[in-house]
């Protein structure tokens, strides 16, 4: 190969950051060249030729197809499982349940329960009782259906609102409740009695399925004693962990792969008893084993954001001032404890300043399937509580929603012990930034104006919010790879659930180094063979894994640059990276091309390993977000339209603007079907069933329900105190005060709160019936 | 969508749709041209044959014929990914309610889990795959990478064969076209807005010939 062609692996005219020595932090990036730029994700290709496999397209020799049995009742106890029918039929080579002998493995939805992989007490619809494997997906269903089960149904209850009364069955022997949680710091007793305007009102947001587009499932397949899993999940270390737990495995013995996945959203973190089950199966027949859940057993068993009924009583005072909050919450995690009031309170706790704060969230059993973390847990619930209730403080103060917002702005974490500082917040730019990009001001007054003609009116709302975590954090380690021609090899356990993961850490790689994006090959989410991940979940994983990928970067660059010191018998700290050469800084004419130095012919490859540091001490790593929405209500029909969103995030450094914009509009869109359409529907009085548990009756937003103009403005403040990268996290904030800014929006229209989710015409209708406030605006 | 292409979908049969899934222009008349063939052989074979049974049929799948057995039951979407390897086509439901499994049959965009293998003899069928020249993208798919219109891209081959259908109808769409020519294809990504923007750009690059 010639010079000119081994060009094709490096940037041309890039100057690489500089290398700090040995054991040091690098500096942070001044201006990239790579990073932050808009581009296509580095597998693209796959994902739109087909190429790319995902579990659900695992096909292997003899592989078999497994489906599951589950329980019809929402509270029943399995009295006698029959199988022979089902054994006996064609294609069927496996049928196991709880009466079969090699089924008895723990389960838990958290350690407080433990049950088992087929409990003879199947306390939510959808247990599961029974699996069968067969040569088919059709035999493997013929059979199921085949089993017949003695059930004794038992009473249920469907309604956490009654789940503590003492007529209601009890789930567990210690009683319903599966958790009570309680803050407070101030009085807010004396906050109250400060304020000039008190309110106290009652929200509500119902149930949510994340509903992923890959159903849950895995393959799984034997050699021996040595475990395989090909499994749809945000994490594969996560669920080797736990599968090797549950079967008593050594992790040696239990690999897992998660190339390519089609969304999790939180419930895809943990492994599912699907996972266990297929193993069962295929140790069973030895054969391999796919199993991956209809749509129906997903609405059912796979998880949701829990139900939250909020009451948040507000005081402040006119000039803006907030003293007091009080917030309770009842909420339900379904049948096992499954933290169905995790963060709910959070933002109450810590969005606004506000000295007087008191929570108590209550997180009770009933009998429906256990939640997950769904896509920033907690947040979006208390989002719809505390926004709205920001919105009508605002209004009785006569101040603008926007300003009274940018009245209380924390610096630091209230919520926290010792109150410690963010590392950086963006809060007052996404509001004030984001309201000129909006226009704000004047949307406000025109859709005020449309109040006098015409039964559509219009209504423009915000909302902010804050998440949790997003700093990301250890442990996470890195390998680069530099091969003898210049390209590289990424090494990294992480998954890309459609976070755009892979590109992102590619940009690093090619930021530090100079290669070509497309010169980097990236090996990851594998156990066997890649580097130890926490799951994808927390809007984490960029601030988690860029720095560990950045730090083997330049571990790579700091060999090279040594044993290109050897070569030109120069110190190395003169040296630099150019293109494809290593070249003296003092004397341009001092250098090497990097496929001619000596250290790196030798060995093959230099290998850079890098590891992420520690967080900041006592400083806190948050992302902070505001969106902005115009609606327009038909008032003869409640049907809302909206018209446009723009979210304003600070995330810290935006890594690459396209997958970034894309990342936002998909959690406004995810916003926009908890406010508009979503709920899980339980037919609370009769059978305690699921009645919605399909994507007819229980709807997605499509393309016809996102606003045409969607629009995402960056508020980029590289935080270079949270990590080496800059980055915080993104995926989670961006869903979090959609569904609030719509309600706002759409009481600024009509002058009715939407005090449920989700704001649907007849909802509408009936507020509309009983009227807002005549004529105050 | 014309009343015309109501009135064939729903006396068809064939669960086509969700929420006014076909769109363009003209879309009708390709219809009854499609649900004609699916129709004929549907009256043929099913009557006859048990599950359980295997009956010999032969499907044109990008432009190749393939010669198989099937069980009358099995959905050409199980055909595709689990007989014959298509797995660029995926499964979100099985049932008609999420647009995963799309491919255009006679250059109208179907969803293959609602159609029986059975049904499909005699028609013409693509996939993802079939847009593929070697391995070169073609401009839909070249579009959606353009502007990362997919996320975890498990809707993305539906999505895309939602767009080339639209856009052999309607070579020109206006953006309240291709929202409804892909609202029978949910994204819970949420990548709507570059899909959109992914299918304009194709439709240009289709336009100007650039492949
Ligand atoms: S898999 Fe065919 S529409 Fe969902
Ligand atoms: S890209 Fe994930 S569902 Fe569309």
């Amino acid at each position: 190969m010639n010079e000119s062609e081994r060009n094709i692996y490096y940037l041309r005219g890039i100057p690489v950051p500089e290398t700090p020595p040995p054991g040091k932090d690098p500096a942070p990036w001044k201006k990239t060249d790579i990073v932050g730029t808009s581009i296509p994700r580095v597998d693209a290709y796959e994902r739109v030729s087909g190429t790319a496999r995902y579990p659900s397209d695992i096909h292997l020799p003899r592989m078999l197809y497994a489906a599951v049995l589950r329980c019809p009742h929402p509270h029943a106890e399995v009295m006698n499982v029959d199988t022979s029918a089902a054994e006996g039929m064609p294609g069927v080579r496996a049928v196991i349940s709880g009466i079969t002998s090699d089924t008895d493995f723990a389960w838990w939805y958290s350690k407080e329960i433990k049950t088992k992989i087929f409990d003879p007490l199947c306390r939510f619809e959808g247990e599961e009782v029974a699996a069968v494997a067969a040569e088919t997906a059709y035999q493997a269903w013929d059979a199921v259906r085949a089993i017949t089960v003695e059930y004794k149904v038992l009473p249920f209850i469907a309604e956490e609102s009654k789940s503590l009364d003492s007529s209601s069955p009890l789930l567990h022997p210690n009683g319903n409740t599966a958790k009570t949680d309680k803050y407070s710091r101030g009085d807010v007793g004396a906050g109250f009695s400060e304020a000039d305007i008190v309110l106290d009102e009652t929200y509500r947001t119902e149930c949510e399925l994340h509903m992923p587009m890959e159903l849950h499932g895995c393959v799984a397949s034997w050699d021996n004693d040595r475990l395989t899993i090909w499994e749809s999940a945000q994490g594969v270390y996560s669920i080797q962990s736990r599968i090797a737990e549950i079967l008593g495995l050594p992790l040696s013995k239990v690999r897992v792969i998660g190339h390519y996945m089609g969304g999790g959203f939180g419930s895809k973190l943990q492994p599912g008893k699907y996972t266990v089950i297929a193993a069962l199966l295929a140790k069973k027949t030895g054969r391999p084993v796919r199993l991956f859940l209809t749509r129906e057993e997903t609405f059912l068993a796979v998880g949701n954001r829990p139900p939250a009924t909020m009451q948040l009583k507000a005081g402040v005072k006119k000039d803006g001032t907030l003293t007091a909050l009080e917030f309770s919450c009842i909420a339900t995690g379904g049948a096992y404890p499954a933290n169905g009031t995790g963060l709910v309170d959070w933002l109450v706790r810590d969005l606004y300043l506000c000295p007087n704060v008191k929570t108590e969230t209550k997180d009770v059993y009933i009998n429906a399937g256990p939640s997950r973390p769904f896509r920033a847990p907690g947040h979006p619930q208390a989002a719809w509580a505390l926004e709205q209730m920001m919105d009508a403080l605002a209004e009785q103060i006569g101040m603008d929603p926007i300003e009274l917002r940018l009245k209380n702005i924390p610096s630091f974490s209230q919520g926290r012990e010792g109150n410690p500082p963010y590392t950086t917040t963006g809060l007052r730019e996404c509001l004030s930034e984001g309201a000129k990009a909006f226009g704000w001001e004047q949307a406000r007054k025109y859709s005020s104006g449309s109040k006098e003609n015409g039964h559509v009116k219009r209504g423009v709302g915000v909302a902010s919010a804050l998440w949790f975590a997003g700093g990301g954090n250890p442990p996470s380690t890195a390998v680069v790879k530099l091969f003898s021609d210049g390209s590289v090899n990424l090494n990294m356990g992480a998954s890309d659930i459609g976070t755009g993961t892979k590109t992102v850490m590619t940009m690093i790689v090619s930021e530090e180094l100079g290669v070509k994006p497309e010169m980097v090959q990236i090996e990851y989410a594998d156990t066997a063979t890649t580097q130890y991940a926490t799951p994808s979940g927390g809007s984490k994983t960029v601030p988690t894994e860029g720095p560990a990928v950045r730090a083997a970067a330049l571990s790579v660059k700091q060999q090279l640059l040594s044993f290109a010191a050897a070569d030109l018998k120069t110190d190395e700290s003169s040296l630099t990276l150019r293109g494809d050469e290593v070249i003296s800084m003092k004397d341009p004419l001092v250098k090497v091309k990097i496929h001619d130095v000596t250290g790196l012919k030798k060995r093959g490859v230099i290998v850079g390993v890098g590891y992420r540091g520690p967080n900041p001490e006592r400083k806190v790593v948050n992302p902070f977000a505001a969106q902005f929405c115009e609606v327009e209500v038909n008032t003869m029909t409640g049907e809302v339209r909206i018209i446009r969103f723009l979210g304003c995030h600070d995330s810290g450094r935006v890594m690459n603007r396209l997958t970034y914009d894309n990342q936002v509009f998909g959690g406004i869109t995810m916003g926009i079907g908890l406010a508009m359409t979503e709920a899980r529907i339980l037919d609370r009085d009769q059978t305690g069933k699921m009645v919605n548990r399909n994507l007819h009756d229980y709807k997605l937003p499509t393309s016809l329900d996102v606003p045409k103009e969607m629009k995402s403005l960056p508020i980029e403040k590289p935080d270079d105190t949270a990590n080496t990268i800059g980055a915080k996290g993104l995926g989670e904030p961006v869903t979090i005060p959609t569904a609030a800014a719509v309600a706002n929006a759409v009481y600024h229209a009509v002058d009715v709160r939407m005090m449920k989710t989700p704001i649907t015409p007849l909802q509408l209708c009936q507020a509309l019936e009983k009227g807002g406030k005549e004529g105050s605006k | 969508m014309s009343s015309d292409a109501d009135k064939h979908e729903c006396s068809c049969g064939k669960g086509l749709t969700r929420r006014q899934f076909l769109t363009s222009a003209g879309a009708g008349a390709l219809i009854v041209t499609a649900s004609g063939h699916l129709g004929k052989d549907q009256e043929a074979s099913a009557a006859v044959i048990k599950s359980g049974e295997e009956t010999k049929i032969t499907l044109l799948i990008n432009g190749k014929q393939f010669q198989m057995l099937v069980e009358p039951r099995w959905s050409l979407l199980y055909v595709l990914r689990e007989e014959l390897g298509f797995t660029a086509t995926k499964e979100g439901c099985g049932r008609g309610e999420c647009g995963a499994c799309t491919v255009l049959i006679d250059g109208m965009p179907r969803y293959a889990c609602m159609t029986l293998a059975v049904e499909a003899e005699g028609v013409e069928i693509t996939t993802v795959e079939g847009l593929m020249k070697g391995e070169d993208l073609g401009p839909v798919q070249k579009a959606f990478v353009e502007h990362d219109a997919f996320q975890c891209g498990y809707c993305t081959p539906g999505q895309i064969m939602a767009v080339e259908g639209l856009l052999r109808k309607e070579p020109d769409p206006t953006v309240g076209q291709i929202r409804q020519g892909v609202s029978g294809n949910l994204c819970r990504c949420g990548a709507y807005p570059h899909i959109i923007d992914a299918a304009r750009r194709a439709a240009e690059m289709k336009k100007s010939g650039a492949l």
